[in-house]
């Protein structure tokens, strides 16, 4: 009954054992996303929304409920899921070009000639516009290239599900706004399904088809879910001062700040 | 091309003077010759510069090594003056042109061999080295693995604490009588002295290091789901081996503190043998060289090994 779905979470709760007892992080949630569709995950810090995406990467398991990807129960971290870290996690040793070869080759490897990988290694590099910096290595480049590169690791093995954690939280205004306008043609030209975690307001808005908004933690869940209905492409000037856009905004902010207010 | 001169503050005062020189010659020759065409002139004022910037690079040269190289001079030159008063207050101790004159005879034929207990210089040096490779490559193929399992599994690395902590402050000579005991020959005791207290340091950073790798590096691993032979070799080796080469620093320092004095009781020939023979010959001379040598040969082993370690600095 699933198999609509590219990615299902069912009733999926996650607690942590501590000194002062059972902390329950997220309850209850349930999510639906379809192949192709880009979901943002958006909260205040604590929410439990990098544990929620974590769980989706395998690289925690669920204290209840499942989780599903492309059909098949998540048990696991595993490369059908693309990760991107919010701190890149370059490997400083590798070069660029090593870095995304080394996910290229494991998930590759064995059915590919080294020419082959070679050539999947530059397209991935090449999409990201990195073809001029592949052999520098991470200490080598800014830190948006670095991110690019965590991007470019992430899609170089055609994942089922692109996961990114915060990607663009490490850098600067004007360097984000740029990865951003890449990513959302990145995805339009792989149709790649996105799940998203982003505190950025205006990065949730401009980049996903659904908005997932999450209450406070501890015990936190999934407070209301946004459709965003803009047209694609998007242009960052062009939704500027679009009325549909600010209403979009309006929504999450109100959320964030009128419904789910901090005592900061 | 004035904005490229001006860069450095220091030298600014002294280069707009430079430029105000090189431009009135320019006016000069303009003045002899009103055909002079602009590329010539270009021509002439970039000689000027180079001249320029080839006088502010020298400056640059000299000023470095007045901040750097200049205070080191100056300390040499007190520490040797300090010796010389010595040496006259007290008659025993040679001063430094008396042991120059005696280096340089000694080192005039470093390698002669008359008998086992008389060889140059040279081969005491090396039989000494020979001692810290044998016995520091022996504890660094057992340390760097042990190193790795200690820093890897928490079980194994809480079973050796405590016999770690209790073997490590154990003076290097103390291990000496089991080491004589156990092969019934002064070298390979010796050797065994190396060994037993060059290999803590690179147990103790090599686990230090395993224990210490982001756990994003990890995670890369296990989101890729890597193999373990991959995980060894692209994460876990890179990323332990400035630990490692730390520890192994460490422990060459050590070993070469210890084998003068392992030397010095098991004697045969070695600089630390060496020195204690000149002891008995009341060679005090010999002796100050004995002590520059060590030295000099410790700094060499040290300065290679921070060298081999900056090659894999990453960050």
């Amino acid at each position: 009954m699933n198999h609509n779905f590219h990615l299902v979470v069912d009733n999926v709760d996650k607690r942590f054992d501590t000194k002062q007892g059972e902390f329950i992080a997220i309850r209850d949630i349930n999510l639906r996303v379809s192949r192709g569709e880009f979901v943002a995950l958006i909260g205040h810090s604590g929410c439990g929304k990098s544990t929620l995406l974590n769980l989706i990467a395998g690289l925690t398991t669920p204290s209840d409920g499942v989780l599903i990807c492309a059909g098949r129960e998540i048990s696991g971290p595993g490369p059908d899921r693309g990760v991107v870290f919010q701190n890149h996690s370059l490997l400083p040793w590798l070069t660029c070009f090593q870095n995304v070869f080394l996910a290229v080759e494991r998930v590759f490897g064995g059915k590919e000639s080294k020419s082959q990988l070679n050539a999947r290694t530059e397209a991935a590099l090449n999409m990201v516009g990195l073809s001029h910096a592949m052999h520098k290595h991470p200490n080598e480049v800014s830190g948006g290239m670095k991110q690019r590169v965590g991007i470019a690791r992430a899609l170089s093995i055609e994942p089922a599900a692109l996961l990114l954690d915060e990607p663009f939280g490490a850098l600067d205004a004007l360097t984000r706004a740029h990865l951003q306008d890449e990513l959302l043609r990145i995805v339009a030209e792989t149709k790649s399904t996105v799940v998203m975690v982003t505190h950025d307001v205006d990065e949730a808005v401009l980049l996903s088809d659904r908005i997932v908004m999450m209450t406070n933690g501890p015990s936190a869940t999934i407070g209301e879910i946004l459709d965003v209905k803009l047209a694609r492409p998007r242009e960052r000037i062009a939704l500027a001062d679009d009325p549909e856009y600010h209403h979009y905004r309006k929504a999450v902010v109100e959320f964030l700040y009128a419904k789910q207010k901090r005592a900061a | 091309m004035s904005a490229s001169l001006t860069i450095d503050g220091a030298a600014a005062p002294k280069l707009t003077g430079g430029e105000a020189v090189s431009t009135s010659s320019v006016h000069d020759a303009v003045a002899k010759s009103d055909v002079l065409s602009s590329e010539t002139k270009l021509a002439a004022a970039a000689r000027e510069s180079d001249i320029a910037q080839r006088t502010r690079r020298r400056r640059e040269l000299l000023k470095s090594f007045v901040q750097t190289a200049f205070p080191g001079l100056i300390g040499v030159l007190l520490f040797l003056l300090l010796w010389q008063g010595i040496s006259i207050l007290s008659p025993q101790l040679p001063g430094p042109a008396k042991v120059w004159d005696s280096a340089v005879k000694l080192f005039a034929d470093p390698f002669y061999s008359k008998s086992p207990n008389d060889q140059g210089i040279g081969w005491n040096v090396l039989s000494s080295l020979k001692r810290v490779g044998i016995g520091f490559g022996l504890a660094a193929l057992v340390g760097i693995p042990l190193g790795f399992m200690l820093g890897r599994f928490v079980f194994l690395n809480r079973m050796a604490e405590p016999i770690i902590s209790l073997l490590r402050p154990v003076s290097p000579l103390a291990w000496l009588p089991i080491g004589l005991m156990v092969f019934k020959a002064a070298n390979p005791a010796a050797i065994w002295v190396i060994f037993i207290c060059s290999i803590w340091p690179m147990i103790i950073n090599t686990a230090v290091g395993v224990q210490r790798i982001p756990q994003d590096y990890l995670n890369v691993a296990r989101v890729l789901n890597l193999s373990e032979w991959k995980i060894f070799t692209k994460i876990l080796f890179p990323a332990v081996l400035p630990y490692m080469l730390t520890g192994v620093r460490l422990s060459i320092g050590v070993a070469w503190l210890v084998i003068v004095a392992a030397e010095m009781l098991t004697g045969g020939v070695g600089i630390g043998f060496w020195l204690w023979d000149e002891w008995n010959n009341l060679n005090m001379e010999h002796i100050i060289i004995a002590i520059f040598v060590i030295g000099i040969v410790g700094l060499l082993l040290e300065s290679a090994l921070i060298w081999i370690a900056k090659r894999f600095q990453f960050d």
